[in-house]
C-alpha cells in the first residue's frame, strides 16, 4: 500500500450503493490523550469553535462548527480519555455527553474515534466501549505519515470488518486525509456488527482482544524512531540534559519577561497614544473621560497582557509540539516532588514570574486536576513583572544605594532580591500545605508518557496561539473590563454641577479615609489606602494613583514623588506596604483568569482571601517589629 | 524453571520481561492499566533519567516515565526480550 492511498483510503466494512442521506447534526470527537485528537478538532472546524467549561467541572468544553458544510454539523471535542469507565472527570464528561446525559448537549449522532495508529494495540482499548454505544463511528487512525514512513503496516480493510465500522487513515498534522470524515458525515455506512466485542468493565480483557486484533489485521509496528532515541541520549543525558534543560528554561523565561515586559510597555504607550489621539473627536467633559480613562483604559489594561501571553504559549507550543515538555517535566520532576507538586508544573510556576495570567493559563498541561489547582493557587506569589514598578518606587525612595558585598551586590539589589526570595518561599510553603491538607492528591502515581520527537507546524502553533487570546479576551477581558469601569466611576463621583470630584473628595478617597483605621496598624495613611483600592485593577496602577494623590496636594505637589513618599510614610511603614505587595493578591486579571480555569468563583475567592490576609499579618508584623526597632 | 518476579526498580537498563503483578492499590492499579501498565504488557528498562528518578521504560513499545515509588512496585517476569543494542 503506498503512502497516498493508505492516507486516503476510507475503508468500510460494507457499502450499500443506494444509501440515504443521513441527518447528522452533532458529531463527537473523541480519542485517547496524545492521539492529535486536538489538532484534528482544529483543522475540521477551522477554528470556528467556541470555548468554555462543562457545568460544575474544571473540565473544558470545545464546540465548533464543522468547516466547509452549508448545513451546520456542530463538532463537539471530548476530553482526552484512555477508557469510558468513569474513573476521572475527563471521563465522566465523555459519557455524559455520549450518552447524551450532559445538560445543554443533544446525544451525538456520530462519533469520529480518533487513534494514534502507531501505538495501535493501545489505543484500540478505547475502540470497543465506544463502538458499543452503537453510533455510527468513523475510526480515524491518526498519525499515518510516522507510521508509513517508519514501515507500519496493516489491513485497513480487514480492522474496518472486525470492528464493523469504517476506518481512514489521517494525519491531523499534515492535513491528508481528513476529507474522510466529509465523506462518513455524507454517505450513510451500515454499521455491521463488530465481531466478539470484550466484556467492556473488564480492562485487561479489553486489552488481552485488542492485542489479539491488531495480530489479526497483520499490524506491523513501525520502527522506533531512531532520531528519538539519538535526542534523547542528549536531552535526558546525566550531564548534558540537566544543562540543556536550564539553557531552554532560562531563554523562555528571559525571552517572556525581557522580550514581554519591553513590549508590554511599548503596546501600552501606543494604545495609550491611540486613546488620547481618539479623544480629540469627544468634547472634553465627563463622556470624554468616561470613554478614555474608564472604557479605554480598561480595555488597554486588558490588551496589554497580550504580547507576554502570546510570547509565553508560542515557547509552550514550541516545547510540547516537539516533545521536549514531557523531558523538562521529567527533569524538573526530582526537584518539584519535595513540595508536593509533579515535574509538569515547573514551566507554569517558572512562568509566573513574568505574569500570573499565561502562567495559569499554562496548567492546564497538568493532568492531576489536584495538582493543577494547587499551581493555580500558588503561582500568584512569585515575583511578576507588575510589582516592580512599586518595588522599585519603594526602594528607591527608601533604600539607600550603598554597597552589601563590596561592589557586587548593592543594598538596593538586595532588597529587591529578597523580594524575590520572599515570594518564591510564600509559594513553595503554600504549596506544601495545600498538597498535604485540602488539595492532598489520592496518591495518584505520576506517569509521563514520552511521545517521539516531531517538528512543530507553523499551523499548529499558530492556531494555539490564536485560540488562547480569544480565551483570555473574551473570558477574563470581561471581568477586567467591569472592574475598570467600577473603579473609574467611584474616582468620578460625587458629581458637582456635572463635574467630577478631585481625587481627594472622590468616592474611592472616602473609602480610602474608610478603611484607613483597618491600614493603619500596618503603617499606611489614607493615601496609601485609595492606591491598595485602585490596584485591586493591576498592581502597577498604584504608583499612578499615588502620583495623582501627591500631585494634588500643595504640601507635596513639587516634590518628587520619592521625596513625598519619603515625608508621608515612615521607613517601617515602606517595607510594610513592600512586603504588603509581595503577598497580595492585587490583581484583577488574575482572579478573572483564576475563575475561567477552574470554572467557579469559589477558588478565586479563596485565593483572595487568603493572599491578602497572609499579606496583612506580614505587614503588620514588619511594621510593629521595625517601628520597635529603630522608632 | 519459573524465576522469581522482579521489581522494575531491580532492573538494569536494557533489561526487560513481562508485567507478572502490580503490587499496588486496585484504584492506582486502574489508572496503570489505562496507559498500558498492566499484567502481560512488555517492558523494558530503558533509561535513567538524569537525576536518577524518575526512569523511563518502554511498555508495549511506549516510553513512559514512572517514578521509583510506582515502578518498586511493578514486578516483571525476566524475559527473553530485545536488548537495546539489538535495535536498529
Amino acid at each position: 500500500m503506498t503512502p497516498t492511498q493508505a492516507e486516503t483510503l476510507i475503508a468500510s466494512p460494507e457499502k450499500s450503493s443506494e444509501s440515504p442521506k443521513r441527518d447528522v447534526r452533532t458529531v463527537a470527537l473523541i480519542g485517547p490523550p496524545n492521539s492529535g485528537k486536538s489538532t484534528l478538532f482544529n483543522r475540521l472546524t477551522r477554528l470556528r469553535q467556541k470555548v468554555g467549561n462543562y457545568p460544575g467541572v474544571t473540565v473544558e468544553q470545545r464546540v465548533g462548527l464543522l468547516a466547509g458544510r452549508g448545513q451546520e454539523i456542530k463538532l463537539i471535542d471530548l476530553p482526552g480519555v484512555y477508557s469510558l469507565t468513569p474513573y476521572t472527570e475527563d471521563e465522566r464528561v465523555a459519557v455524559d455527553v455520549l450518552t447524551g446525559r450532559m445538560d445543554g448537549l443533544h446525544r451525538p449522532d456520530a462519533i469520529l474515534l480518533v487513534l494514534d495508529v502507531t501505538h495501535l494495540s493501545r489505543q484500540l482499548v478505547l475502540a470497543a466501549p465506544v463502538i458499543a454505544l452503537g453510533l455510527p463511528t468513523l475510526v480515524l487512525l491518526n498519525m499515518a505519515d510516522v507510521f508509513v514512513k517508519g514501515s507500519g503496516s496493516l489491513d485497513v480493510l480487514k480492522l474496518a470488518a472486525e470492528l464493523g465500522a469504517p476506518v481512514a487513515m489521517v494525519s491531523a498534522t499534515q492535513g491528508t486525509g481528513v476529507d474522510a470524515v466529509e465523506r462518513f458525515l455524507r454517505e450513510d455506512h451500515d454499521q455491521g456488527p463488530a465481531t466478539l466485542l470484550p466484556v467492556l468493565q473488564d480492562l485487561p480483557q479489553c486489552r488481552k482482544w485488542a492485542n489479539q486484533l491488531t495480530r489479526r489485521v497483520d499490524y506491523r509496528h513501525p520502527l522506533p524512531s531512531v532520531w528519538t532515541r539519538r535526542l534523547d541520549d542528549i536531552f535526558l543525558h546525566k550531564l548534558w540534559g540537566p544543562l540543556i534543560f536550564m539553557v531552554v528554561v532560562g531563554a523562555v523565561f528571559q525571552t517572556v519577561f525581557g522580550l514581554g515586559q519591553p513590549m508590554s510597555t511599548a503596546f501600552q504607550g501606543l494604545l495609550t497614544k491611540l486613546g488620547l489621539q481618539a479623544a480629540h473627536f469627544v468634547t472634553a467633559g465627563l463622556l470624554r473621560s468616561l470613554l478614555v480613562d474608564g472604557l479605554w483604559k480598561g480595555i488597554s489594561s486588558v490588551l496589554v497582557f497580550l504580547p507576554q501571553i502570546l510570547l509565553l504559549f508560542f515557547f509552550i507550543g514550541l516545547l510540547e509540539d516537539s516533545g521536549y515538555l514531557a523531558r523538562a517535566a521529567l527533569i524538573a520532576d526530582r526537584t518539584m516532588r519535595t513540595v508536593g507538586l509533579n515535574g509538569r508544573a515547573f514551566i507554569p510556576l517558572l512562568s509566573a514570574y513574568a505574569c500570573a495570567v499565561p502562567a495559569i493559563m499554562a496548567t492546564r498541561t497538568i493532568e492531576n486536576k489536584r495538582d493543577r489547582i494547587a499551581t493555580i493557587l500558588v503561582a500568584p506569589f512569585m515575583t511578576c513583572s507588575a510589582r516592580l514598578p512599586i518595588y522599585t518606587l519603594l526602594i528607591a525612595a527608601f533604600i539607600p544605594d550603598r554597597p552589601v558585598i563590596g561592589v557586587l551586590l548593592g543594598a538596593r539589589a538586595c532588597a529587591m532580591l529578597s523580594l524575590y526570595v520572599l515570594g518564591f518561599l510564600a509559594a513553595i510553603a503554600t504549596a506544601k500545605v495545600l498538597k498535604s491538607s485540602v488539595l492532598k492528591s489520592v496518591a495518584v502515581p505520576f506517569v509521563l508518557e514520552l511521545p517521539e520527537y516531531r517538528c512543530p507546524t507553523w499551523q499548529s502553533i499558530g492556531l494555539r496561539l490564536l485560540d488562547r487570546a480569544r480565551v483570555f479576551l473574551r473570558q477574563a477581558g470581561t471581568v477586567i473590563l467591569a472592574v475598570s469601569l467600577l473603579v473609574w466611576v467611584l474616582t468620578h463621583l460625587p458629581l458637582h454641577d456635572s463635574h467630577s470630584p478631585e481625587l481627594e473628595h472622590s468616592a474611592i478617597a472616602y473609602l480610602g479615609h474608610g478603611i484607613e483605621p483597618l491600614i493603619q496598624p500596618l503603617g499606611f495613611n489614607w493615601k496609601i489606602g485609595v492606591g491598595l483600592l485602585t490596584s485591586v485593577i493591576a498592581r502597577e496602577v498604584i504608583v499612578g494613583t499615588l502620583g495623582t494623590i501627591y500631585g494634588a496636594d500643595p504640601t507635596t505637589q513639587s516634590m518628587t514623588l520619592q521625596n513625598a513618599l519619603r515625608q508621608d510614610l515612615t521607613p517601617a511603614g515602606a517595607m510594610a506596604l513592600l512586603v504588603f505587595f509581595a503577598f497580595a493578591m492585587q490583581c484583577t486579571s488574575t482572579l478573572a483568569v483564576v475563575r475561567r480555569e477552574t470554572n467557579s468563583w469559589t477558588w478565586p475567592m479563596i485565593q483572595f482571601a487568603y493572599m491578602t490576609a497572609i499579606a496583612y499579618a506580614s505587614a503588620l508584623g514588619v511594621n510593629v517589629l521595625l517601628s520597635r526597632l529603630f522608632g | 524453571m519459573t524465576q522469581l518476579p522482579v521489581a522494575l526498580t531491580d532492573l538494569e537498563v536494557g533489561e526487560g520481561g513481562s508485567i507478572d503483578h502490580i503490587a499496588l492499590p486496585p484504584y492506582d492499579q486502574q489508572f496503570l492499566m489505562r496507559i498500558g501498565v498492566v499484567r502481560g504488557a512488555e517492558v523494558r528498562f530503558s533509561r535513567r533519567a538524569p537525576l536518577g528518578d524518575p526512569s523511563v521504560y518502554s511498555v508495549d513499545g511506549t516510553e513512559i516515565a514512572l517514578r521509583a515509588e510506582t515502578a518498586s512496585y511493578i514486578f516483571v517476569q525476566r524475559g527473553r526480550l530485545a536488548r537495546l543494542g539489538d535495535l536498529p
